[in-house]
């Protein structure tokens, strides 16, 4: 009997102890302390990179000022300006918003609203996937034989215009996916609700499913165009000018701003206080300062979206 | 009495024929606009492969594709050159991202607080926007001269490791958005029931959560790989070889992967359009496409397999 209670007791014991004693659970802390740091590096990268990047540039915007923006490229770094990296970049966006954007959505449109899963319909939508994951230095190789050889006569060859062409086809499936997203999100009853008092199909996306995707479709939208903006190696491809430009109408040799961090960063220093590797930053800070433009434009709308939908 | 209501016809059950036509007109240019996503396809395809034909039938036989080194010029296009150069690029950009990405994804997915995910998120978002020329330059101008070059002795500033390390920044954003979205779509009843039997946030993650997801987190790799092999602008910036160069697999020296190899046969060449050292790019062009296909077809059915699943 005694040797049982004192079982009993030493277990009641031991229990109590693994119940109360401070844990200390070493390869737990030992994980989140990994993942935490796996994420706070990663954090720390963004953050190097805007230094490094806004630091050298300063010198630039000081001693340029606005010249730096409306100046032309050249061959000495503290008189280039950036001016027709601008313009091409301003005109490669607009071709993307009146080519990519309206083909874009009604495609999107059609898969959502409109196809039936058919074999064909689910091919499209395969096929959509893959172009999206497609390089883009391909989308390069398109636009010089498409746009520049074959359709010589209208675009001029390696134009401004063959250049937002391609930039347009190679953003159109991440505008058909975001935009497919947002109009898959409109609920089934407010169709329903069209269908009901006789609406047809276009009548029903026109008036009820457009309007409330909207937001979303803003959001890919925005998503698109700085994708558009940013992207440099199919312009390579497409023979940007970098050196000087003869003309800058939509049927003349065209320029852009990533070219020219591509083709400034790439350029021997000359030993001054401002050199290639300064104008380089600085054009790289006003890129930078474009697509993040944009990329919050795109942020803010989708979170106001999401909170208009959470019934507030 | 029948005769005070209009009688019901099939006519007027179809409808007003002029909404009917306008229906039909929008309808066909929807499609139309939903077919011409085929039409790229076709295009892309048909002009990778007649280029690459052309180019072939150039070459004249198969020798000059197993020559030493990348010489385009010299009409030496050895292939293992260059598609080494693109996987030793591509090995050293998945170290760096799949750590990083990974652990940010569960970080955020799994042990943020709503609060600081909501903070967070944004920030890698940003880093997803940056444009890939501003990579490359912060390698070229920081990275390499300041961090790779101390760390590994390179034979050049430009070199494989340190456009490695770029392309690799470059594609944690897309490692981490696509692993999170992977944990995210765990049951939470899971977690739950892991929880109630005694294990701790540490055990649920690794032998719970992490199982759960790993077609998710497969799909994550492979496609972050894809994105790395068809990353143009920081391997041709940072990793060196202006088009051409001999045979390398070691990181400290400069080389060339097939996307800057591509860029390096049309920039500049404006003269010598129509010749095998430019039509090379349409081959080099057809092998990238059916190698980023190949893995972009097999990260989706990954990716599939997680949304039937939960």
């Amino acid at each position: 009997m005694a040797v049982t209670t004192s079982t009993i007791s030493s277990a009641r014991q031991q229990v109590e102890r693994s119940l109360t004693r401070r844990d200390r659970n070493v390869a737990g802390i030992a994980l989140t302390a990994t993942l935490l740091f796996a994420l706070v590096f990663t954090l720390s990268i963004l953050l190097t990179l805007l230094i490094r990047l806004v630091g050298p540039s300063i010198i630039v915007f000081r001693e340029r000022g606005t010249a730096f923006f409306t100046d032309s490229i050249g061959s000495e770094p503290d008189r280039v300006g950036i001016w027709p990296g601008l313009y091409g970049s301003f005109l490669i966006a607009i071709g993307v918003l009146v080519f990519a954007i309206p083909t874009g959505i009604s495609a999107a449109i059609y898969l959502e609203e409109y196809a039936k899963p058919t074999r064909i319909n689910r091919f499209i939508m395969v096929n959509i996937r893959n172009l999206a994951g497609v390089p883009a230095v391909i989308y390069g190789v398109l636009g010089l034989i498409i746009f520049a050889e074959w359709g010589d006569g209208l675009t001029g060859g390696k134009t401004t215009l063959a250049a937002a062409c391609t930039m347009a086809v190679l953003v159109l499936p991440t505008v058909i996916i975001t935009s497919s997203e947002a109009i898959r999100a409109v609920p089934q009853s407010l169709r329903e609700a069209g269908f009901g008092l006789g609406s047809t199909r276009w009548e029903v996306t026109r008036d009820h499913v457009l309007p409330y995707a909207t937001p979303g479709i803003l959001t890919g939208t925005m998503l698109s165009l700085a994708r558009a903006l940013g992207e440099a190696a199919p312009l390579i491809l497409l023979g940007a000018i970098t050196g000087l430009l003869p003309g800058t109408g939509l049927r003349d040799r065209f320029s852009a701003l990533p070219m020219l961090i591509y083709s400034w960063s790439g350029r021997p220093p000359e030993g001054q206080d401002l050199d290639w590797a300064n104008v380089a930053a600085a054009a790289g800070v006003v890129l930078l300062g474009l697509v993040l433009l944009f990329n919050i434009v795109a942020v803010v709308a989708r979170n106001r979206f999401e909170r208009k939908r959470s019934g507030s | 009495m029948a005769a005070t209501t209009a009688p019901v016809t099939i006519e007027a059950l179809a409808g007003d024929p002029k909404r009917v036509r306008k229906e039909r007109i929008v309808a066909g240019v929807l499609r139309g606009a939903a077919m011409f996503s085929i039409l790229i396809s076709a295009l892309i395809l048909f002009v990778l492969v007649r280029g690459a034909i052309d180019f072939l039938v150039a070459l004249d036989g198969w020798d000059k594709l197993k020559d030493t080194g990348w010489f385009p010029r010299r009409e030496r296009f050895d292939l293992t050159t260059i598609i080494v150069g693109s996987i030793v690029m591509g090995v050293i950009a998945m170290l760096v991202a799949v750590p990083l990405g990974l652990g940010a994804a569960i970080y955020i997915s799994e042990y943020a607080k709503p609060r600081v995910r909501n903070v967070i998120k944004p920030f890698v978002e940003v880093l997803a926007g940056i444009p890939s020329v501003v990579i490359g330059f912060f390698v070229l101008k920081f990275v390499a001269p300041d961090i790779i070059e101390p760390l590994i002795n390179p034979t050049s500033v430009r070199n494989m490791f340190a456009a490695g390390v770029g392309i690799g920044i470059l594609v944690i954003p897309i490692m981490a958005a696509v692993s999170e979205d992977a944990l995210r779509s765990v049951p939470q009843s899971l977690r739950e029931a892991s929880y109630g039997v005694g294990a701790r946030k540490s055990t649920t993650t690794i032998k719970v959560v992490l199982p759960a997801a790993v077609s998710g987190l497969v799909a994550a790799f492979i496609i972050a790989v894809s994105r790395a092999i068809g990353e143009t602008m920081v391997a041709s910036m940072a990793g060196g070889r202006d088009g051409s160069g001999p045979f390398t697999w070691k990181p400290t020296e400069s080389g060339l992967t097939m996307t800057a190899a591509m860029t390096n046969a049309a920039g500049g060449t404006d003269q010598v359009a129509g010749g095998t050292s430019f039509d090379v790019l349409f081959f080099v062009g057809l092998l990238l496409f059916l190698i980023t296909l190949l893995l972009n077809t097999v990260g989706d059915r990954f990716v599939r397999r997680v949304r039937q699943k939960y």
